[in-house]
């Protein structure tokens, strides 16, 4: 997104930049000069920086603008539009005018080349006009010299005409010369019998074809002042001698104009009358002598003795003359004589209409009045304008192209917008749906649960009934899978709850020896079915209590002791618990596992992990009061391939589809674990090779229980305090195996590889435990001799007391007692363990239950008597507060959580305000401790009942200050151990 | 009668009811409950319930039949009777007034309407149900026989 904004805006800039230059370009195009001579003064670089300015400031307008509409998506598009139509619209003015500038530059040079081309014609026209008319009048000389000066003349009609015709290459324009010679009237007579023919009249008004020309035809000429008759004449114009010049009215002006200047004069152009094609017709006068050139008029008048005259044929001579020159064909050439500007004679050239660009250059043939001009034309139109047109079409395909990439990057960004959108739309509602299927998924494995439950305890009361052997193994098994579609239910609970990020941990303090029995005890059916030895080694530095979340604690081991119990067939399984700092004193005895087989490196297992890559982890935690504890499994199982190692912790992956079929498991069992054990700052490893076995190890940080660190974790009260034991054992590591746990009785261990030298060595034991391996059946000493066996169906006539593994506490307690003769025949269901421990742990204690419903209140109430208690009933929250505020002597209460009025957090939550308001008032001596029972801290527990285990519930309980809860209708096991929790921890504090 | 008869009528009376999905296993773990020093708990609870949903139903009846129905009401009073009913194991009874919940929920009042119906229909089925039961313990008790524990039916 933010890169398409950047490119828009670069796009955008730009083309403001490009469209300022452009419009720059064209306002100075008129005074593209003074810009120069700006920039040649020196302050053009501020004119230039101005410009810059203004083109940024523009610039910035045009990103202000678009950064304020990129909000509301219409106007921004509308805005978008709209540029864009402007920019075309500026695309296409700007073609046009290009297009229009260049063809007028080419226009403006084709002018000129007519001009030039025109104005040379002119000139050379003119030139040679003006050389015949230099000749004719050196002619004029001649015969002013000739025939006036000389008496007799010397030159005659045959002289004139041969002269003529032998120097006409010196007037290559004229068509023929004629002479005339003024005769008055008082002449005519002498004139006419001198020459032997009559004046002739000109007759200009019926000219007559050449061939019928004929002199004799002609009128006479009638009486004048004066006559002109032609004398000589070229042989070309021959016709003409004896003509009166005079008679003529174009020939008379002439005449008379060009005696009176002195000068050459020409006349009108007019149809020739031989050739019938357009001439002129140049007069000299030649007077009888030299004049003064300041002479006036009638003294010229006066001298003038005849008149010199020269045909100019002015179409052939444009002719010859365009001929001679290059290009002739590209322009049209017309010659006119403008003397009369209305009604120009057209002397030459095709007379079309000039409707095209045309040049006309004056001509002057040297008289004055006469005025004539040459108008030139090209002959062919003014080509296309390529260069123009492609320059123009150019630049609007580039501006239609850039228009059309804006356009197409608007388009883009509005798309990708759109799909930004809808993508975040699909997001939500992905998370929706994903939201929805953990709530799904946590309603359904409730609502599974719930029946489950139903069908557990159902099949739990069936087993208390009287059945046969075979019944009981049906029912076993019913309940068997039965829980274990409950564990698969919740696992899929949790990973659910894993994957929304909603798991969270408890902190509780815990007895991690406790738990790991515990987890032990759960698997004891299966190993001792599979014949694999099942045993537990908690090193003695961890603390006895801890706080954290033995659930998840619990959990984790589970899951990793019931991998290991299902892909091991032979051997052992070993949990070992000890403090990371302990690990890297730890050795390991390829010899010595505890089957005998042998088992994969473990320290493998945790060399990956990250702290013991970093320096010093253990000063870090032990300085801290956070604990951090290290948890192995190691089996002698079929192990996994190498190649899976990575895979393993991924959910619902299993190493091969083999495994499925023959173990079943869904395969989320190490993702979670993987997960809660991230969730306790730890990490998970394994080392295993194929057909030796695995070792699972995991790490996990919990807070130690303030100050008091038992680092002895046996169990105070035990009745076998201080008691000596031998313990014989050959095997170092299952020795230690054996001697914590008796350890944790409070007796005395020794270890002896063999029992003689025990015996001998150490006599005042009180008992004696010897590992079956070695049980030699005539060896019955005086001291308890315990066996320590791996099958509880070793035969049970072999005298001794055998204890089956694995160990656990409250096994060998229990066994000793039994051994030793303390105790009355243990029952061994469980449910009546608990009910007895229920009993004993309810026995005389006074609870108070809160429920509205006074059908929950009775028989919450019945099942709470049942174990002994006495229960005192309240129905509101109100009448718990009462009741609950100290003294008091309730030793606990259970609260219903939905209650009309006060709900059970409410009123929780005020009884432990008031308990702190007590607490703070004998602190501060405001309270005397002996009104309160000589107990400063009151904390009555307080359980939560409900009927909807939901989700919620365990951090809401723990929010209000409620100790625990449980599910209603009550099931023993639940209730016992959250009353025995509950006891226990006051127990402790009371201590 | 005889003690024995009366005892296994008792019994496939019981089973029938759990056969037919009238009451659960919580009934069972009532009856558990009941032992010397508290003889009459089960009677105990069974009146209890039947008074305590008696008035609840009667409420619900008088909220819906009003104009505008106050659904927080019936949202208190309905989760009270499947509190008592679950207690006591009357399934019927609870599953009908999950139903009712949701429709409340809803504020379909023409949906509680019918789902109170439903409730009533179910809660006289079980009382019926029930009632008899309890007059065949009496009568056990009567004839100086123990009442039978249902599990040891097998």
């Amino acid at each position: 997104m933010n890169l398409l904004h950047v490119i828009g805006n670069l796009v955008l800039v730009v083309c403001c930049w490009f469209l300022s230059l452009i419009s720059l370009n064209w306002v100075s195009n008129g005074g593209i000069m003074t810009v120069k001579s700006g920039l040649i003064g020196g302050d053009g670089g501020q004119i230039w920086m101005k410009l810059w300015d203004q083109i940024s400031v523009f610039g910035c307008k045009i990103q202000h603008h678009y950064s304020q509409y990129i909000g509301p998506k219409k106007l921004r598009k509308n805005w978008w539009r709209k540029l864009l139509i402007a920019w075309i619209l500026c695309g296409i003015i700007l073609s046009l005018s290009v297009f229009w500038y260049m063809s007028s530059l080419a226009l403006d040079k084709r002018k000129e080349t007519l001009a030039s081309m025109c104005d040379e014609r002119a000139r050379m026209l003119q030139d040679q006009f003006n050389v015949s008319m230099n000749h004719i009048q050196a002619m004029s000389v001649i015969v002013s010299i000739f025939h006036h000066d000389k008496n007799p003349s010397a030159i005659d009609q045959t002289t004139f005409a041969r002269y003529t015709e032998r120097t006409s290459f010196e007037r290559p324009l004229t068509s023929g010369v004629a002479y005339a010679v003024r005769v008055l009237h008082s002449e005519r007579e002498q004139f006419e019998i001198q020459q032997g023919w009559t004046i002739k009249r000109m007759d200009e008004q019926t000219p007559v074809h050449e061939d019928e020309y004929d002199p004799a035809d002609l009128e006479t000429s009638p009486a004048h002042d004066e006559y002109a008759p032609v004398i000589f004449a070229q042989d070309t114009v021959a016709h003409v001698i004896s003509v009166d010049v005079l008679s003529g009215k174009e020939d008379r002006d002439n005449v008379l104009r060009a005696r009176e200047s002195g000068k050459g004069v020409l006349t009108a152009p007019f149809r020739l009358l031989k050739t019938n094609r357009l001439g002129v017709i140049l007069t000299f006068a030649v007077y009888k002598r030299e004049l003064p050139p300041n002479a006036t008029p009638a003294e010229r008048i006066q001298e003038t003795a005849g008149y010199l005259g020269g045909i100019f044929d002015i179409e052939s001579l444009v002719e010859k003359l365009l001929q001679q020159l290059a290009s002739k064909q590209t322009i049209i050439v017309n010659v006119y004589d403008t003397t009369n500007f209305s009604d120009p004679i057209s002397m030459y050239g095709s007379n079309t209409s000039s409707d095209g660009m045309h040049h006309v250059s004056a001509l002057n043939f040297g008289d004055p009045i006469r005025k004539h001009e040459m108008h030139c034309r090209f002959k062919q139109k003014q080509p296309w304008q390529w260069v123009a047109i492609t320059t123009s079409v150019g630049i609007l395909i580039i501006s239609l192209l850039v228009g059309h990439i804006f356009h197409a990057t608007v388009n883009r960004i509005a798309k990708v917008e759109d799909d930004y959108n809808h993508m975040m739309e699909l997001k939500k509602r992905a998370e929706a749906a994903d939201i929805a299927k953990s709530k799904f998924l946590a309603t359904v494995s409730h609502e599974i649960r719930t029946p489950m439950n139903g069908v557990l305890g159902m099949l739990q009361m069936l087993m208390d009934t009287r059945l046969d052997e075979t019944q009981q193994d049906y029912v076993r098994t019913a309940r068997e899978s039965g829980k274990a579609l409950v564990s698969l239910i919740n696992d899929v609970l949790d990973q659910a709850k894993i994957e929304s990020g909603k798991l969270e941990l408890e902190e509780v303090s815990f007895d991690l020896r406790a738990v790991i029995d515990d987890v032990l005890s759960m698997f004891l059916g299966k190993s001792q079915d599979k014949k694999v030895e099942l045993a537990v080694y908690v090193s003695s530095k961890v603390p006895a209590t801890l706080v954290g979340d033995p659930g998840r604690f619990r959990q984790i081991v589970t899951n990793l002791v019931g991998n290991s119990i299902k892909f091991t067939d032979k051997g052992h399984i070993f949990v070992t618990v000890h403090l990371v700092e302990e690990a890297s004193e730890m050795e390991f005895e390829r010899d010595e596992s505890l089957s005998g087989l042998p088992v994969v490196d473990r320290r493998r297992s945790w060399s990956k992990f990250r702290s013991f890559n970093q320096e010093s982890p253990a000063t870090s935690s032990s300085s801290s009061d956070q604990i951090n504890i290290m948890v192995s499994v190691e089996d002698t199982g079929q192990g996994i391939p190498t190649e899976a190692h990575s895979s393993v912790f991924n959910p619902f992956m299993q190493v091969g589809p083999s495994i499925t079929r023959t173990h079943g498991g869904t395969g989320i069992g190490l993702s979670i674990s993987q997960c809660l054990v991230h969730l306790m700052k730890g990490e998970i490893g394994l080392a295993s090779s194929p057909h030796i076995g695995s070792t699972f190890t995991f790490t996990a940080v919990f807070s130690n229980i303030n100050g008091q660190q038992q680092v002895n974790g046996s169990i105070s009260s035990s009745e076998f305090q201080g008691m000596r034991a031998l313990l014989v054992d050959p095997k170092k590591i299952r020795a230690k195996v054996s001697k914590y746990h008796i350890e944790r009785l409070g007796i005395h261990v020794e270890v002896v590889p063999d029992l003689s030298l025990g015996l001998t060595n150490t006599p005042t034991v009180n008992m004696v435990f010897i590992e079956e391996e070695i049980w030699d059946c005539k060896n019955v000493g005086n001291p308890k001799m315990l066996i320590l066996s791996n099958s509880c169906s070793s035969d049970s006539a072999r005298s001794p007391f055998a204890i089956t593994k694995p160990l656990r506490v409250s096994k060998l307690a229990a066994s000793l007692q039994r051994a030793m003769g303390m105790s009355s025949g243990g029952n061994n269901l469980s449910r009546e363990i608990h009910a007895l421990s229920l009993r004993n742990l309810l026995h005389g204690r006074k609870i108070l239950v809160v429920d509205d419903n006074p059908v929950n209140l009775r028989v919450a109430a019945g099942a709470l008597k049942k174990y002994g208690a006495d229960v005192v009933h309240a129905e509101r929250g109100a009448k718990a507060i009462t009741l609950l505020t100290p003294p008091h002597l309730f030793d606990a209460c259970f609260m219903d959580i939905q209650m009309p009025e006060m709900d059970g957090f409410e009123a929780t939550e005020r009884i432990r305000k008031i308990e702190l308001g007590i607490k703070n008032g004998i602190e501060d001596g405001e309270l005397s401790v002996e009104a309160y029972g000589n107990v400063s801290n009151w904390h009555v527990p307080i359980l939560a009942m409900t009927a909807d285990v939901i989700q919620a519930t365990n951090e809401a309980c723990a929010r209000s200050g409620m100790d625990g809860y449980v599910s209603k209708p009550f099931e023993a096991e639940q209730l016992y151990r959250e009353v025995s929790r509950v006891f226990q921890t006051m127990s402790d504090e009371s201590h | 009668m005889e003690v024995d008869q009366l005892q296994r009528s008792f019994l496939e009376y019981t089973t029938s009811l759990f056969r037919e999905g009238f009451l659960d296993g919580q009934f069972g773990q009532l009856q558990m409950l009941q032992d010397e020093s508290n003889p009459d708990f089960v009677v105990e609870v069974v009146s209890l319930f039947f008074e305590d949903s008696q008035r609840i139903l009667n409420d619900l009846s008088i909220t819906l039949n009003q104009q505008n129905v106050d659904y927080k009401k019936i949202d208190a009073n309905v989760p009270q009777l499947k509190g008592s009913s679950s207690s006591i194991g009357a399934q019927r009874v609870r599953n009908a007034c999950i139903a009712f919940r949701n429709f409340c929920e809803e504020q379909n009042a023409d949906a509680c309407r019918r789902c109170l119906q439903q409730v009533k229909q179910e809660y006289l089925l079980v009382k019926e149900k029930l009632e008899a039961l309890i007059r065949l313990e009496q009568q056990i008790v009567a004839a100086g026989g123990a009442i039978p524990m249902l599990n040891e039916f097998s």
